[in-house]
């Protein structure tokens, strides 16, 4: 099944399962949010854990596609479909825009370039009068799917969600384990030698950071709708590094790890708010307790357990 | 296939750190209270933990009416979108029938979007943006003590008439900033005073205001007010002393609890507008020797009081109604705080039909160290502003179900 080794497909057929059933038990709304989370985490991990890539600016393009959604849903009437491919094209057009910048430089220096556009679309953010200030865009409706189906139940908005979340989950796996990934992964080990192959490294690194920006607009988008606001928490240099966090904490360069990383981050933010200051130092506590003893993350210690590339 | 249990298992270990969701269903017999604010950001002290109390507060002192009246309460981190999931699975899990206090604008203007869509009351507190009683209005939404309309006439007229007639803003740009600077240029010259300038710096981002601060000076003016919030106020004051600027500082929005943070001797002279101070009169004072043992460190401000006040009133309008009526409609339950006087040791005034809290408005300056005669003891009250005057008045709001 699209080359999925045996412990890949047995993890996914797990997850997908989680997928289907915890709305039932769980919160869907709550789910929701994780989804949206955990494709934005995925998205920045293909940068990261797969061309070596590290972004520190990805929330510029989760939070304007959600800016881009929410409005072409509240102003210009678009449906959720058309909503989220909005969101999707922005993600596209700043990666094109931002990438090609920032590729032409490694490392520190890489970091710092997507971290200063990032704040460059921060204040454009603060500014321009169509995303409302430090208001936002505010009661985006849902809409009907395609015209027809209404998401004004939590449910229906959670099956959208769900198949957006594992279309993108498919679509990078796809990427990573394509010839393209192979060369992906061949730059992050070692640039000069992909290069000496006869590998324009600068191409391939430019479309996989316009394909991660995509599906993080993708994601924004579906969030703006789900919540039916988009505000500048979105596009906030903090949302950049709650991402880092996710993916640190799940499992950097595992399929699997991003979508475990959105999970506890958003759990702990959500069951932890009813006891106030310690949602924040909790996080930290993990944070550190992560980067000190577990480096590979849940998922790839657990990967490494079960000697398996989850 | 070995390995295949393998992966089940592990992912099942992985799955038991979910947390256990509570299902907690609404009771019949019981009023449940969500307090949803800052607890450990910038807005912890004027909001926060005090709050909660004071919320608890008003639920001790209600005489129950045959119902039990439960508090529960939640860190939103400023984050609109945090604030909305917390509130949907209140209302939806957790049957919670009142969502009270919510700062900051954008969280608060998504509380009042799914507060109206659930039909449950929201009573804000703690969010200064006048849009929730004028566009965004909500027939499930109260606004209690205070918005940028009445700070920016109190601060901008009262000021005036108190012998403050020229004015100069620093005032951070964006859209908050700039609509404060609007509506205290227009009170200020309305009340005879005028504007000799402005400086406009950039936000977020500016730590270092004293350029700001010496082309105020060089104005000339009387009366240097701050149209920014939080910590970009506390810092223009404090480099304004540091500067040994000479001029009335007037800051737009700014809390009791931030003079304490800030100490009178860099606070002293500051003119600022509040609803509610606890030495007002023997009824402040009074609710405040009853809830200062439980927040020592952190007296009541007007948000802290709105939201003891707030969470009276609306048991008050339930016990009215009964609990079995206010449970079907959070609409009815808001009509009936609207019919009803408001009148406790916080407030007294009404709720009019927008959902603006009608209450006094006073103009404070901050006591000199020598005057302060004790703890917390920091204002002294200028000019009050009648409940009738404070606010923008019904027509000019905007609001979609007011008939004029």
């Amino acid at each position: 099944m699209m080359g999925f080794s045996r412990g890949q497909a047995v993890a996914f057929l797990l997850m997908t399962a989680l997928v289907v059933v915890a709305p039932f038990v769980l919160y869907p709304v709550f789910l929701m949010k994780v989804l949206c989370f955990a494709l934005f985490a995925c998205a920045f991990n293909l940068l990261v854990g797969y061309v070596g890539l590290l972004s520190f600016g990805h929330a510029a393009y989760f939070g304007m596609g959600s800016y881009v959604a929410g409005y072409a849903a509240k102003v210009w009437g678009f449906t959720p479909e058309l909503a989220i491919l909005a969101g999707t094209l922005t993600g596209t057009g700043l990666g094109v825009v931002f990438g090609w910048l920032a590729i032409r430089r490694q490392g520190i220096y890489f970091a710092m370039i997507t971290l200063a556009l990032a704040q460059m679309n921060y204040f454009f953010c603060v500014q321009a009068p169509f995303t409302g200030g430090e208001d936002g865009i505010q009661q985006i409706p849902r809409g009907r799917l395609f015209g027809v189906i209404s998401l004004q139940n939590d449910m229906a908005i959670y099956a959208v969600v769900a198949v957006v979340f594992l279309f993108g989950f498919l679509l990078i796996r796809r990427i990573v384990h394509s010839p393209f990934g192979q060369v992906l992964k061949a730059i992050r080990e070692n640039e000069p030698r992909a290069i000496s192959l006869g590998y324009r490294t600068d191409d391939y690194k430019l479309v996989a950071f316009i394909l991660s920006t995509a599906i993080a607009g993708a994601a924004g988008a579906t969030k703006a709708l789900v919540f039916g606001i988009a505000t500048l928490t979105d596009v906030h240099f903090a949302m950049s590094g709650e991402v880092v966090l996710m993916t640190l904490l799940g499992g950097l360069g595992t399929i699997f790890g991003p979508v475990m990383g959105a999970f506890v981050v958003t759990a702990m933010e959500n069951y932890l708010a009813q006891f106030g200051a310690w949602v924040t130092v909790t996080q930290g506590v993990i944070f550190v307790a992560c980067v000190l003893a577990f480096r590979r993350g849940i998922i790839g210690e657990l990967g490494a357990k079960l000697r398996l590339a989850l | 296939m070995e390995i295949s249990r393998r992966a089940l298992l592990g992912t099942a270990a992985a799955v038991a750190t979910v947390p256990v969701a509570r299902r907690a269903r609404a009771q019949a017999n019981t009023i449940k209270i969500g307090v949803l604010n800052d607890q450990s950001g910038p807005y912890r002290d004027t909001g926060g933990p005090t709050s909660v109390i004071c919320a608890k507060q008003a639920v001790e002192e209600f005489q129950s009416k045959g119902f039990n009246v439960e508090v529960i309460a939640a860190d939103h981190q400023n984050k609109p979108d945090l604030g909305a999931s917390i509130a949907r699975e209140w209302y939806d899990r957790e049957g919670v029938d009142l969502i009270i206090d919510v700062p900051t604008s954008s969280v608060a203007l998504a509380i009042a979007g799914v507060s109206k869509e659930k039909n449950k009351v929201h009573i804000n507190v703690g969010a200064a943006t006048s849009d929730l009683t004028g566009k965004s209005c909500s027939p499930t939404l109260v606004h209690y003590c205070y918005d940028t309309y009445m700070l920016a006439k109190s601060t901008g007229g009262a000021t005036v008439k108190a012998g403050g007639d020229s004015w100069y803003f620093i005032t951070a740009d964006y859209a908050f900033g700039q609509q404060l600077q609007k509506d205290t240029t227009a009170f200020v010259t309305a009340a005879g005073g005028k504007v000799l300038g402005s400086s406009p710096y950039p936000f977020p981002g500016t730590t270092d205001f004293s350029s700001f601060l010496l082309q105020a000076q060089s104005s000339g003016a009387k009366v240097l007010g701050l149209c920014n919030a939080g910590g970009d106020t506390v810092n223009s004051i404090k480099q304004a002393k540091e500067f040994g600027i000479k001029m009335r500082l007037a800051a737009m929005l700014m809390f009791v609890t931030d003079v304490n943070a800030l100490g009178l001797d860099a606070a002293q002279g500051l003119v600022l507008t509040e609803s509610f101070y606890w030495d007002l009169n023997d009824r402040t004072r009074a609710f405040t020797n009853r809830v200062k043992a439980k927040t020592p460190n952190n007296w009541p401000n007007m948000i802290h009081a709105g939201n003891y006040s707030g969470t009276l009133h609306f048991l008050k309008a339930v016990a009215d109604m009964g609990v079995a009526e206010a449970k079907k409609s959070g609409a009815a339950i808001v009509e009936r705080m609207k019919k009803m006087p408001v009148d406790d040791d916080c407030f007294q005034g009404s709720i009019r039909v927008d959902g603006r809290g009608m209450f006094p408005s006073y103009l404070f300056e901050v006591k000199k160290p020598s005057e302060s005669k004790g703890k917390w003891d920091y204002f002294k009250t200028l000019v009050t502003t009648p409940a009738d005057q404070a606010w923008r008045p019904l027509n000019e709001g905007g609001c979609y179900f007011v008939t004029a």
